[in-house]
């Protein structure tokens, strides 16, 4: 067996402890049909109670239109070419923006993870920005750089930075040693074992903190569409919506119900994606493949 | 083939726990010799092993494999380590595990994948390339961490107690498989247990370290008549002998500290 100080430095970095957001999802043992049939019934019960809410004339159906109605605005804007545009223009920047984030994000977090000198100099700079709410940010860059695709791409990149940076250094951290230690003793460098040894081995946190970036990609991006109220984008279509008087409450809610549901199809494919890819990780962990 | 000379190691050096793992320590392994190094628990047998492996800068001594001082990782060399579950890469193949060492040689691609089905093959694991680490039992994952160090064909096997993860009757198989592949490939192998039976069972030569700072204590040499096998063998009036000697060494020492 090692010596004590093998041991000790080895102690604090047990793959058990590494635990992914989606494992602690996981926790209940129900068959698929079962946990689809749940949700689908938790959906229709939401459903039924704004319909019942408008309808009875609980809330004013000004404010609330009833859920029937909402959705079928949902289905005719689809076919409502200037709506098309607004939405292809949000996933378009949704899309650069998440993509350029990760682009910059894992490198820094492979940079920052492994070493320490870097990270410690940067860390006090990295600790000030991160609590900055991006939407703080928009005023300066929006002057800055104006308030077209620019600006959206700017904050959304900003915003889904921090997620994926996070995991990256936190999936480096829990790289286990003796993997590293395993291609080391084959003579291949520090670079080498970090491409090749930790650079997979974080993979299904950094495929996490992707995940968690998309939606807040999502968020940004309509909210920086609203917040500069002009252009293309399915939060100017909202903002407009809401403009109008009086306000436009069905193109509002629809326009909503579809920023939801990209919201839950991203999730659910990466969540697929995740599975997919990182069997061998949740094998070890011990979950249900 | 290797020469160690006056080896010591102090982790946490200074400060008042530092802990002395290795001291004074010399040996001399000739080429193609199959040693096992046996010693009580955290002796400091793996410190001496990642020494020699260049995993860790040893403070005082020397080390010198094939004539060269190590200063890193030595070529021609391969580590077995116990934790075959931790140091497999999990996300690859099986066969691309074996494969992946090879990249330092310049083979082409198809020149690895065929040293890599040659190696699982040697180990009794053909047809499990596409498998992953996991979907293996144990004793299989340590045979592919065996064939992983095959296939680099190194000068040097160092096995750090390859076989302590797994049950009595993979182990028993693994020790035959080591006495196997060292007759095709004339390697030199270092093989460290806690096992006293398995080091008298598997070695030519057998060194005892002491209890930390571990130096040599006992260097038997083992003259069982082979091939080996693990009933004859073992109840052969010498390895009975050889095991006690061993035995009173490690213990010995071990009650000393």
């Amino acid at each position: 067996m090692a010596g004590q100080a093998d041991r000790g430095q080895d102690a604090h970095v047990t793959h058990d402890l590494r635990v992914s957001a989606q494992t602690l999802a996981r926790a209940r043992p129900v068959g698929t049909a079962t946990r689809w049939s749940r949700r689908a019934a938790g959906a229709v019960a939401f459903v039924a109670l704004i319909e019942l809410l408008s309808r009875t004339g609980l809330v004013d159906p000004e404010s609330l239109p009833p859920a029937t109605e909402i959705a079928a605005r949902g289905v005719t804007l689809v076919s409502d070419p200037a709506f098309r545009a607004h939405a292809l223009t949000s996933m378009l920047a949704w899309a650069i923006g998440l993509g350029l984030a990760a682009l910059i994000a894992v490198p820094l977090g492979l940079l920052l993870g492994s070493v320490p000198i870097i990270d410690a100099a940067s860390r006090s700079v990295v600790e000030f920005l991160r609590p900055i709410p991006s939407v703080a940010l928009i005023p300066l860059v929006a002057l800055l750089i104006g308030t077209g695709l620019q600006l959206r791409v700017t904050l959304v990149v900003y915003a889904a930075l921090w997620p994926i940076l996070y995991n990256t250094m936190y999936g480096l951290r829990g790289v286990d040693p003796l993997a590293k230690e395993s291609l080391r003793s084959y003579g291949f460098g520090p670079l080498s074992v970090l491409l090749r040894v930790s650079l997979p081995s974080s993979a299904p946190f950094i495929m996490t903190g992707f995940r968690l970036a998309a939606g807040v990609a999502l968020i940004l991006t309509v909210s920086t569409e609203i917040v500069a109220g002009q252009g293309e984008g399915i939060g100017v279509f909202i903002y407009l919506a809401g403009l109008a008087v009086p306000a436009r409450m069905t193109d509002i809610l629809a326009g909503v119900c579809w920023v939801g549901l990209f919201g839950v199809v991203v999730n659910a494919l990466l969540v697929a994606a995740e599975r997919r890819a990182f069997r061998w990780h949740h094998a070890r962990l011990g979950e249900p493949g | 083939m290797l020469e160690i000379t006056n080896l010591s190691h102090v982790y946490g050096g200074g400060s008042p726990n530092a802990h002395h793992a290795i001291e004074g320590l010399n040996l001399s392994v000739a080429a193609g010799e199959l040693l096992c190094i046996v010693g009580p628990s955290g002796c400091g047998k793996s410190t001496l092993l990642r020494s020699i492996a260049g995993l860790i800068t040893p403070t005082g001594g020397q080390i010198k494999v094939e004539g060269d001082l190590v200063r890193q990782t030595p070529d021609n060399l391969a580590v077995v380590f116990q934790d075959y579950s931790r140091s497999l890469f999990p996300w690859m193949s099986v066969a691309d595990n074996v494969a992946l060492p090879l990249r330092r040689k310049n083979m082409d691609k198809k020149a690895r994948r065929e040293a890599a089905h040659e190696a699982l093959e040697s180990v009794g694991l053909a047809g499990a390339e596409r498998k992953y680490p996991f979907q293996l039992s144990g004793g299989m994952q340590q045979r592919v961490a065996i064939a992983r160090a095959l296939a680099y064909r190194p000068s040097l096997m160092l096995m750090d107690e390859p076989f302590g993860s797994v049950d009595a009757q993979t182990r028993e198989d693994l020790e035959d498989l080591v006495l196997k592949v060292r007759g095709h490939h004339r390697m030199t192998i270092v093989l460290i247990t806690h096992d006293i039976d398995e080091s008298v069972y598997v070695g030519d030569r057998v060194v005892v370290l002491s209890k930390a700072p571990a130096h040599v204590v006992g260097d038997l040499k083992v003259d069982l008549p082979g091939p080996r096998d693990q009933i004859t063998t073992r109840e052969h009036p010498d390895f009975v002998h050889l095991r006690a000697e061993v035995g009173r060494l490690v213990r010995g020492h071990a009650a000393a500290a």
